[in-house]
């Protein structure tokens, strides 16, 4: 965002923690949710014998113990849980990167699935629990996409 | 808002079973074993430990426990430990210190919530005929590392405590949150948005908690801290602020444990393991690093039916406790500690330490009379087990008058938090 677009009382609008942190190493029950990310698709594991959602994917059900889950696509709507503002870099890395919002979103009608990411779009004073947001996805490099949320936008 | 509730009658947590509970009234620790000495090198800012090396602290540490209790390194047959626990492992601390046998090594998992836990372990392995002087410790150097970004990805700037990347800090990792700062700083939005606490209700901790550390003089920080140097301080991780982070600090702390029996014939009063407790409910989990812990109570320190089982093992109410040494890396955590120890309703911890009740002295419940890990020295909660030794002795530097019953915790943090109450004779 151009310093132009600052508004007069010098808020910043938030940043995005570097690339150079995001590293993904998954694994044989988190690669599928990946991949979709990839592409661009939300995609939440639900245990196909009693229907509960489970995040992060892993191996388990934690209420029935079953292991074959279904991948149901999800539309990337979702409610601000909570969230920070990282205004100190608590690494050289960041520096140049606060302020930053991590931001916790639930999932409608997932049983109360959570993603964790940052906010974009937004000053941090805009930001607040019960928000309605819209997940952005983040193209890292080649073959990694990780999750954003930007404020939602009426009618959409 | 919900109803004010007290620990052991929250609705929303699922119970351990009628017969569980009785099991653990049946077969108590409680009284068995008693804390006989307690031993710790000075407490450095980061880093200004360097020469000496993490086990050289660690030995030195059980070196002065030892001699506080009129025992000897010969002695010592056990080691109760939780993870970080000693500058080496059991083997090197056995073979460099001299320990005739090795009869009783363990540790509690985790990472942070279980310094008075691994007290508990030494009771339990003394009370089963396991060992007959087990010594648990702390070591804490941060020389090149910080424990501030544990959660850091594993970068040349991340240090040796950053985590290497893992399928499931694949999750939240890309979202920057590096340190449980951070972490704790969400959950605390949210408590805010739940019960209306505030930065001022933050302040509180951060400066009851220092008023206590400036009369210490094993503190690091014996300034007091004012209002105006709190609310000026920079804003680390929204809602928290300098002052609301604990030191970064280097140094080792030991404690000896042995029979109640046993204790009879030893240099000090025995300071007796009333109850102790670690765990935490399963969907805890790993808590801040994963973030969908259950809505009934991911606004809490985790603490909820750790706290319900020592209080039932020691028999006592939160009202029977005369000093709370609630383990404070961030002040907030304090908050919720205060909540789900039963010290106020849940929800109602702000009100609370607004009205004086954590102060000393005068307070209902004195809250961090040694100044905590905020203001006097961050060794992962064995200060806090030293201070309940030293206020049950009577010869703490804030010594809560005629304290009887004084209560330690380990963590917040993942499972396992922890929990030990101790008594005097």
């Amino acid at each position: 965002m151009a310093a132009s677009e600052l508004p007069e009382d010098g808020e910043p609008v938030a940043k995005l923690p570097p690339e150079e942190l995001i590293w993904l190493t998954p694994n044989e029950w988190t690669i599928h949710y990946w991949e979709a990310a990839a592409r661009h698709q939300l995609v939440v594991p639900r245990c196909v014998v009693c229907g509960t959602y489970r995040f992060p994917p892993s191996p388990f059900c934690y209420v029935c113990q079953n292991q074959e889950v279904e991948w149901v696509e999800q539309p990337g709507r979702g409610t601000v849980y909570s969230y920070t503002v990282a205004w100190h870099p608590l690494l050289p890395d960041v520096r140049g990167s606060v302020p930053y919002i991590p931001v916790v979103v639930e999932l409608p009608d997932t049983g109360g699935v959570r993603l964790v990411g940052d906010m974009v779009d937004v000053r941090p004073s805009e930001v607040h629990i019960g928000m309605e947001v819209e997940l952005v996805w983040r193209d890292v490099r080649e073959g990694v996409s990780v999750p954003t949320f930007r404020p939602a936008r009426n009618g959409q | 808002m919900r109803d004010r509730t007290s620990v052991g009658h929250d609705p929303a947590m699922s119970q351990p079973d009628a017969a569980a509970l009785a099991a653990v009234n049946d077969l108590t620790l409680k009284d068995k074993a008693a804390v006989v000495g307690i031993g710790s090198t000075p407490y450095y800012r980061r880093g200004q430990s360097v020469p000496q090396t993490p086990l050289e602290l660690a030995g030195k540490a059980t070196l002065a426990a030892l001699e506080d209790a009129g025992l000897t390194i010969r002695d010592v047959d056990g080691l109760a430990l939780y993870s970080f626990g000693l500058g080496g492992d059991t083997s090197l601390f056995a073979q460099v210190m001299g320990i005739p046998e090795v009869r009783f090594t363990a540790m509690l998992t985790g990472g942070g919530g279980g310094a008075a836990g691994s007290v508990g372990l030494a009771a339990s392995a003394v009370a089963t005929g396991q060992a007959t002087c087990v010594v648990s410790l702390m070591t804490l150097q941060q020389a090149v590392n910080r424990f501030g970004t544990s959660f850091a990805p594993r970068t040349q700037s991340g240090g040796q405590y950053a985590a290497a990347a893992t399928p499931e800090s694949n999750f939240i990792q890309p979202s920057g949150l590096m340190g449980p700062g951070q972490m704790f700083a969400v959950l605390t939005m949210r408590h805010m948005h739940l019960y209306g606490t505030t930065r001022d209700h933050l302040a509180e901790v951060a400066i009851s908690t220092r008023a206590n550390a400036i009369r210490r003089p094993t503190s690091l920080m014996r300034e007091p801290l004012t209002r105006d140097d709190y609310f000026g301080a920079r804003m680390i991780s929204e809602p928290l602020c300098l002052y609301d982070f604990c030191l970064e600090t280097d140094g080792a702390v030991a404690v000896i444990t042995t029979t109640a029996e046993r204790a009879k014939d030893l240099r000090q009063p025995p300071v007796y393991v009333m109850g102790t407790a670690n765990g935490g409910m399963g969907r805890w989990g790993q808590a801040i690093t994963w973030m969908n812990m259950p809505d009934e109570y991911f606004v809490s320190s985790g603490h909820r039916p750790v706290a319900q089982r020592a209080y039932a093992m020691a028999g006592i109410q939160p009202s029977d406790v005369d000093v709370a040494l609630l383990y404070d890396h961030f002040s907030p955590m304090v908050l919720m500690q205060l909540e789900d120890y039963g010290f106020c309703g849940i929800g109602e911890s702000g009100p609370f330490v607004a009205d004086g009740n954590i102060r000393w002295p005068g307070g209902t419940t004195p809250v961090n009379t040694h100044g905590g890990n905020l203001s006097e020295a961050y060794i992962i909660g064995m200060t806090h087990v030293r201070e309940a030794v030293e206020q049950l002795r009577g010869t703490a530097v804030n010594q809560v008058v005629d304290a009887e019953i004084a209560l330690a915790t380990g963590g917040p943090a993942s499972i396992p938090t922890s929990a030990t109450i101790f008594r005097r004779p």
